[in-house]
């Protein structure tokens, strides 16, 4: 097979997409797991414990159940935008892990604009459910949907400036090079300041860091900020109508996009798959070896950067989940000061900073 | 034949979603129309190598532009009958503006026809030398436009005052929350203890 050709790249492209969105979802399943057993540890419950050991298998089982259920359309609801919102939120959540590098050359799609199609996509997310609630036609959901809206641009107003701190230390968007710039000592990672030269920066990259991680709580319409399905305000907001294989495309892309934005954390601020020390490619050897008479070669390295960022993941969604546990949820005014009154004013001086720091003490 | 493919999948889906924007009779169907059309623009630009341009305009215009245009549509209650009642007379204004437009592009077509990419005159790469056309504007945008750059920067602030100012009220009797206030207090200040003589209220 030739893999220049117009059909095998294609093909090529097709089979890395696949491959990618398959591990993403089966590690999906068990996040969801991971998430309400964390939840449930910190309430001193036991949580999922009956499907598969410790209950393992319980994703899997509430997939099926969702996908058997009926499906449920309201008889006054605008069906075509009913039917599309939940689409288009599951697509645009698995789009955006096209640019995630996993290792050095590792990502579906190694785009210069990296950072940048990210942010584009995960703004995009809004739309499914503005539209969800709205072709709902029905007051809950309505209201969810306009909460969302208000929320997600709000909070991308803070996340763009701080993401521009990042690229103005490691002067790309591509998300590659600026994993690259993080490599060797932990300190060269990014909520650090970026290497040794920049390390007064820290006093400016910690909060980022910290700010970066609030924010996406609320991006991702994350407890403490999940007003758009606030159960106790507006019973389960834009999801209220939906039902079977619509609310599960809606949890799946919610999932989604919090793991989406961990990697994007450990991309950004925590140095991607460097493991915090400088790696000798000799300590791992290419293992050659044989497949259906066909040679294949294992890149033992690949694989180590590969679960490194798979524990920094995991890391972070540990925290999300444990923010979940333990915050209450915020009112909505205090939602809206917090972005525009608080995080907004810092992020902003936080780009002058790292900006002035750039052009007067000449750091690259 | 991948690009070609790409490119008329792209530039129908523009121009019909286009289309769609005018002829929805639902304005949340129009709007959500002006999105895909905004969306598939993008692609090309992507086609074009301008991936830069294409990203902001996912992000500016689809991502927060459009989103709260949806967000005033939505909540508007509006009347079609009497919205379109007014059809006969606006028709000769619309019509000299979308007159004027035609025009406007079918001199530019011609042009490119004549001297652009089309006679052979390609557009000078934007990835030429190494640099990303992200370095490409950058460079252009603040050293020769650093004037009008600042301007149109200058043009915007003034636009976001003065909307602030417009709708910006202060009411008096509304109790407004200090999380300053809030955070700083303590059992001493948080509580008071009053004498209050029966028959009479308090002051607090």
């Amino acid at each position: 097979m030739d893999w220049t050709t117009p059909l095998g790249w294609t093909l090529a492209t097709l089979g890395h997409v696949l491959s990618v969105v398959l591990i993403v979802l089966v590690g999906l399943a068990f996040l969801i797991w991971a998430d309400r057993k964390i939840w449930a540890g910190v309430q001193m419950r036991k949580g999922p414990n009956v499907v598969g050991p410790f209950g393992l298998l319980q994703s899997f089982a509430d997939m099926i159940k969702f996908v058997l259920k009926e499906f449920i359309i309201p008889s006054s609801a605008d069906k075509a935008v009913f039917l599309i919102a939940p689409l288009i939120s599951t697509m645009l959540a698995l789009g955006a892990w096209a640019v995630i590098p996993f290792a050095p050359h590792l990502a579906v799609s190694n785009v210069n604009v990296g950072v940048l199609y990210l942010f584009a996509v995960s703004s995009l997310g809004v739309y499914g459910i503005i539209m969800g609630g709205w072709a709902s036609n029905s007051k809950y959901p309505f209201l969810g949907a306009l909460r969302s809206a208000a929320q997600m641009v709000s909070y991308e107003v803070s996340l763009g400036f701080i993401i521009i701190t990042v690229i103005l230390l490691a002067g790309s968007m591509n998300l590659g090079e600026i994993v690259a710039r993080q490599q060797g000592w932990f300190w060269s990672w990014n909520w650090l300041g970026g290497g040794l030269k920049n390390l007064p920066l820290a006093i400016v990259m910690i909060p980022m860091t910290v700010i970066f991680f609030i924010s996406f709580l609320a991006e991702t319409n994350r407890p403490p900020f999940d007003l758009p399905e606030a159960e106790s305000e507006i019973v389960a907001g834009y999801q209220v109508e939906y039902s079977s294989t619509g609310y599960l495309l809606f949890m799946l892309a919610e999932y989604s996009n919090i793991v989406l934005m961990c990697a994007v954390i450990s991309l950004l601020f925590l140095g991607g798959w460097s493991p915090g020390f400088p790696v000798d490619p000799d300590w791992f050897p290419v293992w050659t070896g044989w497949l259906f008479g066909n040679p294949i070669t294992f890149n033992t390295l690949d694989t180590f950067y590969v679960l490194v960022m798979i524990a920094k993941i995991v890391f972070m969604f540990f925290m999300v989940a444990m923010a979940k546990a333990i915050v209450p949820r915020y009112r909505y005014d205090q939602l809206m000061r917090l972005g525009w009154k608080v995080f907004l004013p810092i992020s902003l001086a936080a780009v002058a900073i790292v900006a002035g720091w750039r052009v007067f003490m000449g750091v690259a | 034949m991948l690009q070609a493919i790409a490119f008329y999948l792209m530039a129908g889906v523009t121009l019909l979603s286009a289309l769609a924007v005018v002829g929805a009779r639902n304005p949340v169907h129009s709007v959500l129309f002006l999105i895909a059309a905004f969306f598939s623009a993008a692609g090309l630009f992507v086609l074009l190598g301008a991936e830069f341009l294409a990203m902001l305009l996912v992000v500016v215009y689809v991502g927060a532009v459009a989103v709260l245009f949806l967000f005033v549509v939505m909540m508007l209650d509006i009347d079609f009958a009497k919205l379109k009642a007014g059809f006969a007379q606006y028709l000769p204004i619309g019509g000299l503006v979308a007159g004027v437009l035609a025009i406007e592009m079918v001199l530019v077509a011609l042009t490119v026809a004549r001297e652009g990419a089309a006679a052979g005159n390609a557009l000078p790469d934007a990835n030429a030398g190494g640099t990303s056309n992200i370095e490409a504007i950058g460079k252009v945008l603040y050293t020769d436009y650093a004037y009008y750059f600042e301007a149109a920067g200058l043009v915007l602030l003034v636009a976001m005052i003065g909307a602030i100012v417009l709708t910006m009220r202060h009411k008096a009797h509304v109790k407004r929350q200090d999380i300053g206030k809030q955070v700083a207090r303590n059992t001493r200040t948080g509580m008071e203890v009053v004498q209050i003589k029966s028959g009479s209220g308090v002051e607090l």
